[in-house]
């Protein structure tokens, strides 16, 4: 089943807000092995300005991985999950996201594509507090492998 | 110029710890029947904690955990980690392609693991350390 292309430029609302946790940060640095003491320390992190622990750099796709089910899962657009493969990751930061933050995202569909019998999407969505202050756009490009 | 090379090692433990952290839980990352039925030679690493590797080696050669600008990859093949104590290794190298007036550094980076590459287009724009 190929992907609807007038779905390109679709924006969603945006998602329930994400507490950005403390824990949280310093788990995630921990299972990537990332040591350095801003990830884990408060007084590390301030001493680089920061108010709290800073979050690695890919931290944001646990956010944002759970925001683009918004996608994923919309029935009219189509996606089988069973088929999608991640194809490209990116992100680009205003400022490092730290314990305290809560997260807000708004996602939207930039591309839609079907070629040789596979499906392709690429999603932006933007991550921002909920007082509306820019932190980390993030976009992903998502293979649907055709059948047989 | 060339950056000084880090590797990493990857064993199924690790990618149990990170199923946790990151909420993954894919079965392709932790269940050989479920990975070998969906064609994969085996349990494979997460995309995204490959790209947390290769974002800590972008972190260190910066030299600080908040230098990163802007971080991208394009994952092109699977790495796949046999279920024994050695796992096995992704090996990261970057090469400086440009230094900015504006105090930004951009890298080229290249991941292999078994000496095939497991991202392409991987590019990151760090702080220029003062």
């Amino acid at each position: 089943m190929s992907l609807d292309p007038s779905f390109v430029g679709r924006t969603y609302p945006p998602t329930a807000p994400y507490q950005v946790g403390r824990e949280k940060i310093r788990e995630f640095a921990t299972a990537i092995g990332a040591t350095d003491a801003a990830h884990h320390d408060p007084v590390a992190a301030q001493a680089l300005g920061h108010p709290d622990v800073v979050a690695p750099p890919t931290f944001p796709v646990i956010v944002t991985m759970a925001a683009s089910r918004q996608i994923i899962e919309d029935p009219a657009l189509g996606v089988d999950y069973s088929r999608l493969v991640h194809g490209d990751q990116r992100f680009a930061y205003t400022r490092p996201v730290v314990a305290g933050d809560e997260l807000v995202c708004t996602n939207t569909i930039e591309d839609v594509s079907n070629r040789g019998g596979h499906g392709f999407l690429t999603t932006r969505t933007d991550v921002s507090t909920v007082a509306g202050e820019p932190v980390v756009a993030v976009w992903a490009r998502y293979v649907i492998r055709g059948e047989g | 110029m060339e950056l000084p090379v880090k590797t990493f090692r990857v064993t199924r433990a690790d990618l149990v710890r990170y199923a946790g952290a990151s909420g993954d839980f894919n079965p392709i990352h932790w269940s050989d029947r479920v990975a070998t039925k969906v064609g994969l030679p085996g349990v494979i690493a997460h995309g995204m904690f490959t790209m947390a590797l290769v974002g800590r080696a972008v972190a260190e050669w910066a030299g600080a955990p908040d230098a990163v600008v802007e971080y991208g990859v394009r994952f092109t093949r699977p790495v796949v980690v046999p279920d024994d104590d050695q796992g096995t290794e992704i090996e990261v190298t970057a090469k400086v392609r440009e230094v900015t007036e504006d105090g930004l550094t951009r890298l080229d980076v290249t991941a292999t693991c078994l000496g095939e590459k497991v991202v392409s287009q991987a590019r990151a724009t760090i702080r220029t350390a003062s």
